[in-house]
């Protein structure tokens, strides 16, 4: 199948366009709130979330006997809240960090889920079936009306995200400083949190609870590396979200038999390994090129002051030494001297070197600039 | 004294868990002091401006900003943190942080407008930092970072500053920026709380001291009350330090 033809089937197909949409939701509102989960050092809260979700939907299950998406998702968000300010109870009234209050809670709730979830299986119905979807997640299942629950959270999500863009972004910052400006830091937390949670939850269904959190964060720390404004971080998160959902889908539609969730997570991955190392500014590539320029450089610069010291104690700058003598100098090397000479800062005439006029202005400028600075 | 009192704190104890923190302090700040707020580690400096900002909730005690609670009270008031409170990493720029100092007067929603820009970009450029309001702040020197901070605070235009180390790790120009600015700011009128480590500054800098260990051990003008009794009593070894006349 070819591009083209992948692309009409995406709006003709209603199955692979319920799909398509509902992941490119999915990525775009988790990899936006993912951003704040990031930068507020929370990245583990989203597997606790995830993980502290499935006994809401066994209960939930448990108590209606439907297995209505909605219903199964209400459950799901109340669990993963009670987990969330149970986390943030431990720590805040206890001695216990915040790694060990989320392990706990994570294990605690998931350990019950699964419980439950053989409880279900066990019990004489024939509806039961199919709740462990939630473990691993199900595009497939996803429908119509999922995809607009999902549009419309995420569009409530934006409109508040944009209302309070301003105090968001102040409590992320700096905590103490919003206490002291007036704000009311509890309540931005809620509603931080509050939607970090739905994100998840709405997720679920997809994703599945064990693969979640990295729809929250993969987006998220790729999106870091190509920008230093909050704005366009979690704009770019949301795209790499959106796209790794698109072309999660499209993967898993064109090879038969793997599951959408598990391809969306690895595409997104690819975004962060990419940004990892490509960006150019935070990336791992640029980074070790700029050094090892910034060491050539040195070496460069460390011979010229060596040479300029010498030529210092002579009237005549351009006066010729020995090469010999730079050979006790521990930066000096051959491709040093070699670079000077085509910087046009020496020159050479045989065996002996002599310090232009251009070489000995420098010099005295690095040198001025080092002692300064010592 | 006819002066005002600036800030009041009364019978004030705070614990994080079971030892007290700070202890039954009680403490009159007059108006347009600069003061400094000495201390070893642990000895509650940073907890006893935290309280008063109503960051912390003390367990017993009341705190006063001219006679009302602090949170009627709080445009009066501008805080600078400890540096090393936030995460410079953040993706913002200099400019934006400074911003950051007009959202208290805007209240919830209302967003940053020319008004509000122009005063950040004068506190930027009252600390030297006007060229670099464009940087991201991860690189920004310590000293720049923390210009930054008190541009931040100088934009709030409020009456009582607290400030809290704000002279750690700064390059020497750095201090003497900061100092002047302070010095400025008690010209004209204000209040300057300053939790300070440098006990050799200390008279050059300030015109009052509260030495503080767990307990309030004094308060007053440096000239009449930052000796070595005060200091041994504080610092708990036999201190002695050479003020310089």
């Amino acid at each position: 199948m070819d591009l083209q033809e992948y692309i009409s089937l995406v709006f003709s197909d209603y199955t692979l366009r319920t799909i398509t949409f509902g992941t490119a939701i999915l990525g775009a509102v988790t990899g936006m709130l993912g951003s704040f989960a990031v930068l507020r050092k929370e990245s583990l809260l989203g597997d606790a979330i995830s993980h502290a979700a499935l006994p809401g939907i066994a209960i939930a299950f448990l108590i209606t006997g439907i297995k209505d998406g909605n219903v199964l998702l209400i459950g799901a968000l109340i669990s993963g809240l009670i987990g969330t300010f149970w986390i943030r109870g431990i720590v805040a009234k206890t001695h216990l960090k915040s790694d060990t209050a989320l392990g706990l809670i994570l294990s605690l709730f998931f350990g019950f889920g699964m419980l439950l979830l053989t409880f279900i299986q066990k019990q004489p119905d024939a509806n039961q079936a199919g709740l462990d979807k939630y473990l691993f997640g199900q595009a497939a299942t996803l429908v119509e009306s999922d995809v607009w629950m999902m549009t419309i959270s995420t569009g409530v999500c934006l409109f508040i995200l944009m209302l309070f863009w301003k105090e968001f972004k102040l409590l992320l910052f700096d905590k103490d400083y919003t206490k002291t400006l007036g704000f009311n830091t509890q309540l931005i937390d809620i509603l931080i949190t509050t939607f970090i949670v739905l994100a998840i939850v709405l997720g679920l269904q997809t994703v599945g609870v064990v693969l979640m959190s990295a729809m929250l964060l993969a987006p998220a720390a790729a999106a870091r590396q190509w920008t230093n404004s909050l704005a366009t971080m979690v704009f770019l998160a949301a795209l790499f979200g959106a796209l790794s959902g698109v072309f999660g889908t499209a993967i898993s539609a064109s090879q038969n038999n793997l599951s959408t969730g598990p391809i969306i997570v690895l595409v997104a991955s690819v975004f962060v390994m990419f940004s990892f190392v490509f960006s150019p500014s935070r990336g791992l590539l640029f980074k070790q090129l700029r050094f090892i320029k910034n060491r050539r450089d040195l070496e460069l610069h460390k011979t010229l002051a060596f040479m300029f010291h010498i030529a210092e104690n002579h009237k005549n700058i351009s006066h010729p030494h020995a090469i010999k003598i730079l050979n006790n100098f521990q930066g000096y090397t051959r491709k040093t001297l070699q670079k000077l000479v085509k910087k046009n800062y020496v020159t050479l005439h045989g065996n002996m070197w002599s310090l232009t006029d251009e070489g000995f202005k420098t010099a005295s400028n690095l040198y001025n600039q080092q002692s300064r600075h010592e | 004294m006819n002066k005002k009192i600036a800030v009041k704190v009364d019978d004030l104890t705070v614990a994080y868990n079971y030892k007290p923190v700070l202890w039954d302090i009680d403490l009159e700040i007059p108006e347009g002091v600069l003061m400094a707020i000495v201390g070893p580690n642990g000895a509650g400096k940073s907890t006893l401006i935290k309280s008063i900002l109503g960051i912390l909730k003390p367990i017993a005690g009341s705190i006063s900003i001219y006679g009302k609670p602090y949170i009627k009270q709080r445009k009066l008031v501008a805080y600078v943190p400890q540096k090393g409170s936030v995460d410079w990493d953040f993706p913002t720029t200099a400019l934006d942080v400074v911003l950051m100092g007009t959202y208290g007067s805007l209240g919830w929603i209302k967003r940053p407008r020319q008004k509000e820009k122009k005063a950040a970009l004068e506190a930027l450029e009252k600390v030297g930092m006007l060229s670099l309001k464009n940087r991201q702040i991860s690189q920004l020197s310590g000293g720049q970072q923390q210009r930054i901070f008190l541009a931040r605070a100088l934009v709030q235009n409020a009456s009582i500053y607290f400030m809290d180390e704000p002279f750690q790790g700064v390059d020497a120009t750095t201090e003497i920026a900061i100092i002047n600015i302070l010095k400025e700011l008690r010209k004209a009128g204000k209040t300057v709380i300053v939790v300070h480590h440098d006990l050799q500054t200390v008279p050059e800098y300030f015109d009052w001291v509260t030495f503080l260990n767990v307990k309030k051990i004094a308060t007053g003008p440096v000239k009449d009350i930052f000796n070595d009794e005060n200091l041994t009593k504080t610092y708990g070894i036999n201190y002695k330090v050479s003020i310089q006349e």
